[in-house]
């Protein structure tokens, strides 16, 4: 059987969604109290890191497999970035050209939310891609340092 | 022109990302954004040329609260040097990598590299410099580790721990500035480091930073990455890293902050020129047993980085003309010998001397193209590396430093012999049995060649013009500090 015990898995399964909904809850808040896109992002990344390390490797990329990570993590710094070009058409680059609405209110700030959005996709693909890469890469090398040794024997 | 200053940053990041997504349907856009996005800045650069010093306010803050892009007479110069350099080291990328796989993912990362360089040379927040830096040199780690063979992958680690070392330092240099001046915007340091005067902790503050960018620049008792890591990148990353990133995440920075944040003092004039000394003839001494064509031109550019600190070090206007000259100069000879060992190294398949020889016979143009590097790195007139290795020596004897000038002019002739010796081995003699059959490289490469050799011959003859324009308001820029903390803060 792949991956962790099923009391491992049990609980992680219970736990996941938690874990997503506050990673969520920190890129949303973001501008109103501490956190933001990276540690919103990290925190989402954590959660899928741990499936990947409770079912195994194959569970984890049939759900989120690593051309949907790299294709969301450039498709958040491009929005991060298009959200820095569109204040080009209030006269400045990085221009925060959304109606700024009450301090304190979830709406409000303007583009700043949008912006930690966009990091948070980001961070939490590109973050769960490195995982990805390291577990993969991993496997790999090792294949290819045993291979030599069994010829030899 | 000012609102031209975020496309620099803009373009080149939007050409990674968007030619990362768009690669998943269509493999050959990363090469085609990449040539378009080098083209167009290359464009934008040459423009800002004869415009006045500006600054850009990101997001419409005003400094020092916001962050602003600051262009002039330096940043000039060097957008100048990079987007140029890169737009040519582009076109020979075209065909070269295809000795490599995953190519839109060398363009991104060429890209990356391009926006971190770009935004080091224009921004006017110290906090700032330091993400640009990160950009740029975490692009280049992976682009020196691009073959991902044993060699590259061990040149990749040592520069990423040498560089990391430098970048904390470079951060903690930083964090000390800001306790201490209360604010990151550089005007705004430097207006609090004159009218309170430096203490002990922000001339700590200097010393790190001295050494960070020292490490990036590859001065000499931080140079050990240097000649692992040059040579290991695919040749058109080696002329980029050695004729340009050097330069902009060491030099640059460095004498950005110290003419434009600390204020030049004759102790730290001192203090570059020793390091630039050193640097001039460690390099030449380690460059001449090399038998990797690569790492000897890596030794070499240690060597002449060397003579740019010496010359930007003696603080006088003619030495800093001298310095920046030979700055540019390098840019174009550095990458002009790394792509034409690029190009022997498609053909022959090898790079190390002893193997070769007679290459004259069936490369022409790489042939000529190495020539006029090798002739111009030396200092033989009519080609620019003796206009500027003259100039900073002529700066050296009117500052009454006849021990530096005698070394430059010294290690100007062992840069002679090693030149002399590898053009002997590698393009002279008889062509060995196994090259028999080798050809000329393709045409996009040799393009790149040509135009590089064509600017080595025609900066010096543009010389008299530039050192009125260009290279006078580098100059200006660099000496006037009061102006540009009043173009900071005053604007």
């Amino acid at each position: 059987m792949q991956g962790m015990t099923i009391i491992v898995k049990t609980v992680v399964r219970i736990v996941t969604s938690f874990i997503v909904l506050y990673g969520i809850y920190i890129v949303l808040y973001g501008h109103l109290t501490p956190g933001g896109g990276f540690p919103g992002g990290v925190i989402v990344a954590a959660a899928y890191i741990l499936i990947m390390l409770a079912y195994g490797k194959e569970v984890a990329l049939r759900s989120f497999g690593d051309k949907s990570a790299s294709l969301l993590d450039n498709l958040g710094a491009f929005g991060f970035l298009a959200i820095a070009l569109l204040g080009l058409t209030g006269g400045y680059f990085f221009l925060n050209f959304i109606n700024h609405g009450q301090p304190f209110r979830l709406v409000s700030a303007g583009t700043l939310p949008l912006s930690n959005i966009a990091i948070g996709v980001k961070v939490s693909a590109c973050l769960y891609a490195v995982f990805i890469a390291l577990a993969i890469f991993g496997r790999a090398v090792y294949r290819a340092m045993e291979e030599p040794g069994k010829e030899e024997r | 022109m000012h609102s031209l200053l975020p496309l620099f940053i803009a373009i080149p990041l939007g050409a990674a990302f968007l030619g990362l997504i768009i690669a998943k349907l269509w493999r050959g856009v990363g090469g085609l954004f990449a040539f378009l996005s080098t083209l167009s800045l290359m464009v934008f650069s040459f423009l800002l040329l004869g415009s006045s010093p500006s600054i850009y306010k990101m997001g419409g803050w005003i400094p020092p609260v916001g962050i602003n892009l600051v262009s002039d007479g330096l940043s000039t110069l060097m957008l100048v040097v990079i987007n140029t350099v890169a737009f040519l080291a582009i076109v020979f990328s075209i065909k070269y990598m295809e000795l490599y796989t995953a190519k839109p993912k060398y363009y991104a990362l060429f890209m990356l590299m391009m926006a971190g360089m770009n935004g080091v040379a224009l921004t006017g927040d110290m906090f700032n410099l330091f993400v640009f830096l990160e950009i740029a040199s975490i692009a280049s780690y992976a682009l020196v580790a691009f073959g991902c063979e044993h060699e590259e992958l061990e040149a990749s680690f040592k520069y990423l721990i040498l560089g990391g070392v430098a970048s904390t330092l470079v951060l903690l240099g930083i964090a000390i500035l800001y306790s201490t001046t209360g604010t990151l915007n550089m005007a705004d340091i430097a207006q609090s480091l004159s009218t309170h005067g430096a203490n002990k902790a922000s001339l700590f503050a200097l010393a790190l930073l001295v050494m960070g960018f020292g490490v990036k620049g590859a001065l000499v008792p931080f140079h050990a990455w240097l000649p692992d890591a040059h040579p290991s990148a695919p040749a058109p990353i080696s002329a980029m890293l050695s004729g340009v990133l050097i330069k902009v995440l060491g030099i640059y920075a460095l004498t950005r902050v110290i003419f434009h944040v600390f204020g030049f003092t004759p102790t730290l004039g001192a203090i570059l020129m020793g390091l630039g000394g050193l640097s001039m003839v460690v390099g030449a001494l380690l460059a001449i047993g090399q038998d990797d064509l690569k790492r000897l031109l890596a030794y070499s550019t240690i060597s002449q980085v060397g003579y740019i600190i010496l010359g930007l070090g003696l603080g006088t206007p003619l030495g800093i003309i001298g310095g920046l000259f030979h700055l540019l100069n390098h840019a174009t000879f550095k990458s002009l010998l790394f792509m034409s060992s690029g190009a022997i190294e498609y053909s022959t398949g090898t790079r190390r001397l002893s193997q070769m020889g007679g290459l004259n016979k069936r490369l022409p143009v790489t042939t000529a193209g190495s020539t006029v590097g090798f002739l111009s790195v030396s200092g033989i007139p009519p080609f620019n590396g003796f206009f500027s290795k003259l100039i900073i020596i002529v700066a050296c004897v009117a500052a009454h430093q006849y021990i530096y000038a005698g070394i430059a002019a010294f290690v100007g002739l062992f840069t002679l012999l090693y030149f002399l010796r590898v053009q002997r081995n590698l393009l002279f003699g008889d062509l060995p049995e196994s090259l028999q059959g080798i050809k000329e490289v393709p045409f996009l490469m040799c393009f790149s060649l040509v135009v590089l050799a064509v600017l080595c011959l025609g900066l010096s003859f543009l010389y008299p013009l530039m050192s009125k324009t260009l290279l006078a308001s580098a100059r200006d820029a660099l000496l006037n500090t009061s102006a540009y903390i009043k173009l900071v803060l005053g604007g």
